[in-house]
């Protein structure tokens, strides 16, 4: 993919209602390098929360929403690699052998989740203006398996000078977000997320990071939870962060 | 009552997938000198605690020695081997290693083979590099229990019939052609346990030490 | 009667000691499989050729049992089939009682278990042996397997140690690895020098030979199926290949990834009973083939994909949920990813359904499984047939997971979602109002604290800085 004049973005429900920064820093980031950013008005959810229910038709309404909000031939970014798969990986699959496969098929070609849009098709080298700060970078299951994009998060952050970067232990595990998983099978879910919890404190980081705000909000609340004390010196927890704001935070004029 | 072969038969045929090739599934292997399969078979059999001895026609004498080494007091192998043959005509005379000739079915020899065997020798078909492992084909003269059942194995190995892989084996050997022995086995190393805490532990079940006696020949001779 | 799932799951998040032995053994099992594939270009080709001849023997599953019952028959090998577990475990009786063995010494065997046939045995008079290290310390304590490759991983030395002395007080108390493991030896040399009868499974059966392969590194498979007088191998319908030599990349595949070995110590491959002059061996070998639900699943072009499975427990060994839980909680034989594949539809959705939920849809399963089967697909579409209302599928339970209340939530959530105009409504509004949002929602504030609504949405702030919205 070369680098386009302009970009659908899909903000995702979830960044929509609760990490909405996030969401605009990457818009931001976008805009910055010369690309038109439209935000389809008529976007809503991209159906993964019932697809992995089970409830497929009701996915495949809700989807298909998006299949009239993204309509013409341009990419779509999308600020998380969750959301990315459900749309490039499992749309195909949703849409086979229905009257909307040919438009589904051409939607799942055009997505492109965001880190991997900055480090590959724009190749972007950022100027970090921030001051040096330590990282944890927890890389979502969707970024690892569905997409593969794993390596441009940990390439973008490679690429601010001032950053130290570092990855739990057991940094390849399911941080026990998985959707309703989460709600399904709480006690399993809040295991999970303990250990990662866990690890994450064990890095010592200020700021944890992400390209999926599914797994922020999880490991977020999970560590308030552990560590209430945010206001102790230096506090015991790390702030939480999209990685696009994140990015923009440390490389834009303020 | 139903006929549980035709109703599972026709349970299975009423779905009908495209039928499909075979798959491709080319042969392993490696160009390995004869040298080199020798190392690599060395090497990966000393990997889960194989050993193995360069020998020529004296090999009885370093296998008496291995086992007075380890305190055995007798040997079971199959005199109507080749095999069977050299060790009686080289065995020590008078010593306190017992040869004791298989002959006998297990019916009649059980409780001598379980309780009072202390090694076994056996031959084998051939090796295979890439994984330490030794081909055997039990045979009429040579059955299934003495490589499993006395707590020491020693195996003789012509350094010509390592291969490089498990698939170049039965393909260059034709095992489908030829036909299979009741029990064809691969063994690598002595038999052992990962099941309690996956530490491993030796001679569970079968032998807890194995010796591998390699006899090489022409293509090798002084090679090592 | 065995708990609920839930409560399982609490009792098994609750042990810390049996937590703690799974995860190392699990971090280990990782480990070892990582090292044992350096290769990511091998292993890929691998993987590729693994599901490629498994899915062709399963597209030609009847002509390769009947090439195999031929070709065994031809061997000398008797062939028996059973359509269930009830079936299996008679025709095993049979052969027993036939015999007059009062005692069968096992070999591990994972469709033994599914058939229950220890617990069937002894109510006819017939005790079965475990002789798997393993297996061995879990018969003692009437414990079911943990994991199908590693049955005993939930104990520790000191709890085995504890059970030895328990069980065989004539031997010194002892902790150490090798000594639990030569005082094993010994009480089951005894077994092995009288019983008349041994049973074992299969990991592959080869149609073109009639050969059945056995792997294993302890040497009990070997005496089993060598030391009696008769040898009965009870084999699920869906492990047979059609060719010898399509055994040397599923032995490394199996192999590879279950422990991280590139071979067992013992690759076992028997073509029939005691020949004319030979001196061991069986006089009789039996092949109970057991369908028991699998050619239901056999004709499902997608669930199919189940049958590839060769039973090397990887999903588990990567899963996080199984990880945590260990095999016990998932109350059924074959627990983890696959076992939650597996099982419901062995059992049906009405029963066991809950399992296909058990995952968060990571994906780590899917990526080592040796033979590629898309795990998280399959659980995810046996998640659909638990609530699809429609008939239409052969998976037994379908629709019985239909909730009226979830039903209703699905449904709202699609008007809301489908209805862009609905969506900002709804959104902005909550957005609003969010000082009236709960502090408590459910399940997740258990242990993690409510996430805030944000002041404004999204599609507002892109609005106002000008973001074209089309």
């Amino acid at each position: 993919m070369e680098k386009p004049l302009s970009v659908y973005f899909f903000g995702t429900c979830l960044i929509d209602m609760v990490l909405p920064q996030a969401g605009l820093a990457a818009m931001r980031l976008l805009r910055r390098e010369g690309i038109e950013v439209i935000y389809p008005q008529g976007q809503t959810c991209c159906g993964q929360p019932a697809y992995n229910s089970g409830y497929d038709a009701e996915a495949r309404t809700v989807a298909r929403c998006q299949l009239d909000a993204f309509s013409r031939d341009i990419p779509v970014v999308v600020p998380s690699a969750s959301c990315a798969g459900m749309m490039k990986v499992q749309y195909p699959k949703l849409f086979a052998g229905t009257p909307d496969q040919e438009r589904a098929e051409a939607l799942a070609r055009r997505v492109v989740e965001l880190t991997d849009f900055l480090a590959r098709v724009l190749d972007w080298r950022p100027v970090d203006r921030g001051a040096p700060l330590k990282v944890v970078l927890h890389q979502s299951c969707s970024a690892r398996r569905e997409m593969g994009v794993a390596d441009a998060a940990k390439d973008l952050l490679a690429r601010l000078a001032h950053l130290e970067t570092v990855e739990p232990d057991h940094a390849h595990e399911c941080c026990g977000f998985g959707g309703t998983f989460a709600v399904k099978q709480p006690e399993i879910s809040a295991a999970m997320a303990a250990d990662k919890a866990d690890a994450i404190l064990a890095t010592g980081a200020q700021v944890l990071v992400s390209q999926d705000a599914g797994c922020l909000l999880n490991l977020g609340g999970t560590l308030e939870r552990r560590c209430p004390d945010a206001a102790a010196q230096p506090s015991p927890r790390p702030a939480v962060k999209h990685i696009a704001e994140l990015l923009w935070e440390r490389t834009h004029d303020s | 009552m139903s006929d549980p072969r035709a109703a599972i038969l026709s349970r299975l045929r009423a779905r009908h997938p495209a039928a499909r090739p075979l798959p491709e599934n080319p042969v392993r292997r490696f160009d390995w000198s004869p040298q080199e399969r020798l190392s690599r078979f060395r090497e990966a059999l000393a990997a889960v605690r194989g050993e193995v001895v360069l020998v020529d026609e004296d090999w009885p004498l370093r296998l008496f020695a291995w086992l007075r080494a380890r305190g055995a007091n007798n040997l079971r192998y199959a005199p109507a081997t080749e095999l069977g043959q050299e060790l009686e005509q080289a065995w020590p005379d008078g010593e306190a290693i017992r040869l004791m000739p298989h002959r006998e079915p297990v019916e009649t020899c059980r409780q001598e083979l379980f309780a009072n065997t202390d090694a076994g020798l056996t031959g084998c078909l051939g090796a295979i590099a890439e994984t330490g492992s030794l081909v055997l084909w039990p045979s009429v003269q040579e059955p299934r229990l003495l490589s499993l059942v006395p707590p020491l194995h020693a195996v003789v190995l012509d350094a010509r019939n390592i291969r490089s892989t498990f698939h170049e084996f039965l393909v260059a050997e034709d095992w489908v052609g030829q036909g299979l022995p009741t029990n064809a086995l691969l063994i690598t190393g002595p038999s052992k346990s990962a099941d309690i805490e996956q530490t491993l532990a030796y001679g569970v079940h079968g032998p807890k030490e194995l010796l591998v006696l390699v006899r090489q020949d022409l293509g090798l001779a002084g090679g090592a | 009667m065995i708990p609920e799932f839930p409560v399982r799951v609490s009792q098994a998040l609750g042990n810390e000691r049996v937590r703690r032995n799974i995860r190392r053994t699990m971090d280990g099992l990782v480990l070892k499989r990582h090292k044992a594939f350096p290769d990511e270009h091998e292993l890929a080709v691998l993987r590729r050729r693994g599901k490629l001849i498994r899915g062709h023997a399963l597209a030609h599953l009847p002509d390769l049992l009947e090439e195999l019952e031929r070709n065994c028959q031809r061997n000398g090998i008797q062939v028996h089939w059973a359509e269930t577990a009830a079936e299996g475990n008679a025709l095993v009786r049979d052969i027993l009682r036939r015999h007059g063995a009062d005692l069968v010494i096992k070999g591990k065997s994972m469709v033994s278990e599914e058939m229950g046939l220890n617990h069937y045995l002894e109510a006819q008079g017939i005790r079965a042996v475990e002789t798997d290290l393993g297996e061995f310390i879990l018969q003692l304590g009437d414990e079911r397997p943990s994991h199908i490759i590693a049955p005993a991983i939930h104990k520790d030395r000191v709890e085995i140690a504890q059970r030895f002395a328990a069980h065989f007080p004539e031997y010194p108390y002892t902790e150490d690895i090798e000594g639990l493991t030569a005082i094993a030896r010994r009480i089951m040399r005894e077994h092995f020098g009288r019983a008349i009868a041994g049973l074992s499974g299969v990991n592959f059966a080869v149609a073109e030979t009639g050969t059945l392969c056995l792997v294993e590194n302890e040497g009990n498979g070997r005496l089993c199926t060598t030391a009696p007088q008769v040898h009965i191998a009870v084999c699920g319908i869906e492990k047979v290949i059609a060719r010898l030599d399509q055994l040397p990349p599923l032995l490394t595949l199996l192999t590879r990834s279950a422990t991280g070995q590139p071979i067992t110590t013992y690759v076992n491959m028997i073509s029939g009973p005691r020949r004319e002059g030979e001196l061991d061996g069986p006089r009789e070998v039996h092949l109970v083939l057991l369908d028991n639900g699998r050619s239901r699943i056999h004709g499902d072009p997608q669930l199919s994909s189940t049958l590839r499975c060769i039973r090397c427990g990887a999903c588990m060994n990567h899963c996080p949920v199984y990880s945590r839980l260990g095999g016990h909680a998932y109350g059924t034989v074959y627990p983890g990813p696959i076992g939650g594949v597996l099982e419901p539809q062995l059992q049906g959705l009405d029963r066991l359904g809950e399992l296909a939920d058990a995952s968060s849809l990571c994906g780590a399963c899917g990526e080592v499984c040796p033979v590629r089967i898309p795990l998280p697909a399959l659980l995810r579409r046996l998640r659909a047939e638990g609530v699809r209302g429609r008939q239409g599928s052969r998976v037994v339970g379908q629709g019985s997971r239909r909730k009226p209340l979830h039903r209703l939530i699905w449904t709202l959530w699609r008007w809301v979602n489908a209805y862009p105009s609905l969506y900002r409504g709804l959104t902005g509004l909550g957005t609003r109002l969010r000082w009236l949002m709960p502090k408590h929602l459910g399940p997740w504030t258990r242990t993690r604290s409510a996430p805030a609504l944000a002041p404004r949405s999204l599609h507002e702030l892109a609005r106002s800085e000008g973001f074209r919205g089309e």
